[in-house]
């Protein structure tokens, strides 16, 4: 084994960047227009999402840099706007683009766990349902209906009130992003979970697969090795389409008040405090959290329908 | 069993192999619709024997029970009756079987380097103990079926049908095996890289001492191949002979058929008996024998009664009633 590895890995490293340069994928990312720009544009965000705090003028969690003189300044090319709040700021002096830039980054990382969570919960269930079949897959893919039957935002508002109320007082505000990602995952698990079972029955008929059984492979070692690697790519492709869906059901708990503590703001907390301030004027509050949330969500399912085209053999 | 195989010793015997899937509509269907059970009898009553180091052949039209013969002596479908005896091997366990599949699209993960395809057997049945051995090995296998030692890093979707059933071959080897099940290893090829493929599989047979029993439903493929030819017809064995024996003087009506089947070079255009009508469906098999529907030559009793077995003096076993001892 040790050998093997070393020796593709030696190959390998040299070239890997000519190797991703040469790849189909990179072919064709070259030659979408629309799929580069919004990497472009979601690389932007996603770095000022993670060097925030260099970035930032200020630290929105931070009461003490808050000023509450400068509160509801309107953004830097009003004539009231002052340096350097370049978005203006809310109520209580939290400086926009500060708040949007910290909003961005508990977004995307719930986003992310979320994504990553529901698809270790979808991938197992429609792996076990796919290869065992009978009871085990009745079970699993009944239970994948009746959750699919329920709006996803209220199993999302179901989960996360009952698991809040779980939680001890002092953990709540701690514990509100873990809440969110383990209820946005529990909401949309099933979908993942239907596309591997589809999968996994078509390539467990599959004659390298009953090769593998003559050799008595175990089970688990089959689902592994033969059969999850070849389910992956129309999974990917839909972690990827709802990696923007994960931050649009965040933003919309965060809106109706059980997402982020207002402490700890995401896009979606800032929306909702910004919306309680739009007929008084202060139309900056709301507006900028509401463009950097769309952009990023715009930005995420260009790039999926690109992979989801690329990955399609029938439209290739 | 027969005159022919009692002296030499069988690779395999099967007898009265028996084997039923249960196609019934799901439970809920069923009690809606008042639907009984269903159950499809894909191999009924079936006895071979495969002679060492020799080749059988089973043969007939699509759905007629060959493959899933195949998957009952790899022990990949579990029979529901009758009994399989593989002959001892040199260390005294019965014979390993492999298989060879039909579609070398399918029958190789294409996630997989082809020498990590070719090594599984060698590392699942621990065959080799280190990884260098495992390579060598690997290597050996891959010029063995006449590919070169860098094909090993390749995928498979950069081979062609042809060397696709080569890697198929090599993995199928390198798990040592003396008994091979190949399911029609060349439907899915080219007819000139169908040649190369099959004469290949002989020299192995030859260089390694291998057993085969082959499936397949083309008439001269099999004729290239086998000593023994079973022909299948509905899930029953109709005939089972030597194969120069059995393309001489086919004794069974639909034996005859198959035969008229093959192309003839030398009489491209001679008058040819078509097959009437269809395979029955194995759902609601007919009653008596089995193919009396379609053949030429039924009587009365073909339809009520189901011929049994006999042998003949050639060693030709043959299922009709029509046929006599001469």
């Amino acid at each position: 084994m040790t050998t093997d590895v070393t020796k593709t890995g030696a190959a390998a490293r040299p070239g890997l960047l000519k190797r991703i340069r040469n790849s189909d994928v990179w072919w064709s990312f070259t030659r979408s227009k629309s799929a580069m720009i919004a990497a472009v544009i979601l690389a932007v965000l996603v770095s000022a999402a993670v060097f925030a705090p260099l970035i930032a003028p200020q630290n929105p969690y931070d009461a003490a840099q808050l000023d509450m003189w400068k509160a509801e300044l309107p953004p830097i090319w009003e004539p009231t706007g002052e340096w350097p709040y370049l978005l203006g700021t809310d109520t209580q002096g939290r400086d926009m683009l500060s708040a949007i830039l910290y909003g961005t980054r508990i977004s995307i990382v719930i986003g992310l766990f979320s994504v990553v969570l529901s698809l270790l919960i979808g991938m197992t269930a429609g792996l076990c349902a796919g290869f065992f079949g009978g009871v085990v897959d009745n079970l699993l893919m009944r239970f994948g209906d009746i959750t699919l039957s329920i709006p996803t935002i209220l199993i999302a508002i179901l989960v996360s009130t009952v698991v809040r109320q779980m939680l001890p007082d002092d953990l709540r505000e701690i514990g509100a992003a873990a809440v969110l990602v383990f209820a946005i995952a529990l909401s949309s698990w099933v979908q993942y979970a239907r596309t591997v079972r589809a999968q996994t029955i078509v390539e467990r008929n599959k004659e390298y697969v009953q090769a593998a059984r003559l050799l008595k492979v175990p089970a688990r070692r089959i689902l592994a090795h033969h059969i999850l690697p070849n389910t992956l790519t129309p999974v990917l492709v839909a972690a990827t389409l709802n990696f923007g869906m994960a931050i649009l059901t965040e933003a919309t708990l965060s809106f109706l008040g059980i997402g982020m503590p207002p402490g700890q703001p995401s896009l979606g907390t800032l929306i909702r405090i910004g919306n309680q301030f739009l007929f008084s004027g202060s139309w900056w509050i709301v507006l900028f959290p509401v463009i950097q949330l769309c952009l990023l969500v715009v930005v995420v399912n260009i790039l999926g329908d690109w992979l989801r085209d690329l990955l399609n053999p029938k439209l290739r | 069993m027969t005159a022919m195989t009692s002296h030499k010793t069988s690779a395999l015997s099967v007898n009265g192999l028996v084997k039923t899937f249960d196609v019934s509509a799901p439970w809920l269907n069923r009690v809606v619709e008042r639907k009984p059970r269903q159950y499809l009898q894909a191999v009924n009553d079936i006895s071979f024997e495969v002679p060492l180091g020799g080749c059988l052949s089973l043969v007939g039209e699509s759905g007629c029970g060959k493959s899933t013969v195949a998957r009952l002596v790899t022990g990949l479908y579990r029979a529901n009756g009758g009994e399989m005896r593989f002959a001892p091997g040199e260390d005294g366990k019965p014979l390993a079987a492999q298989m060879i599949f039909q579609d070398p699209y399918a029958s190789l993960n294409p996630r997989w380097r082809v020498k990590n395809i070719i090594a599984e057997p060698i590392r699942e049945l621990k065959l080799r103990n280190t990884a260098a051995e495992i390579e060598e090995r690997v290597v050996e296998l891959l010029k063995t079926v006449g590919l070169s030692a860098s094909d090993g890093d390749k995928f498979p979707h950069e081979f062609s049908g042809g060397q696709r059933q080569r890697i198929s071959i090599a993995r199928a080897l390198a798990g040592e095996p003396r008994f091979l099940v190949c399911d029609e290893p060349t439907s899915a090829l080219d007819v000139s890289v169908q040649a190369q493929v099959l004469n290949l599989m002989r020299k192995l047979q030859d260089e390694f001492g291998l057993t085969y029993l082959f499936i397949s439903h083309d008439m001269s493929v099999v004729r290239h191949m086998s000593d023994r030819i079973a022909v299948m017809y509905l899930g029953r064995i109709v005939e089972e002979g030597e194969t120069e024996a059995l393309f001489a003087k086919p004794r069974h009506p639909y034996t005859q058929l198959l035969l008229e089947t093959i192309p003839n070079v030398k009489d491209p255009h001679r008058d040819r008996v078509v097959a009437g009508g269809e395979v029955p469906s194995p759902l609601k098999p007919p009653s008596g024998c089995p193919f009396h529907p379609r053949c030429a030559m039924a009587t009365a009793r073909c339809s009520s009664e189901l011929p049994a077995v006999r042998t003949l003096a050639g060693g030709t076993r043959v299922a009709c009633h029509l046929v006599t001892d001469e």
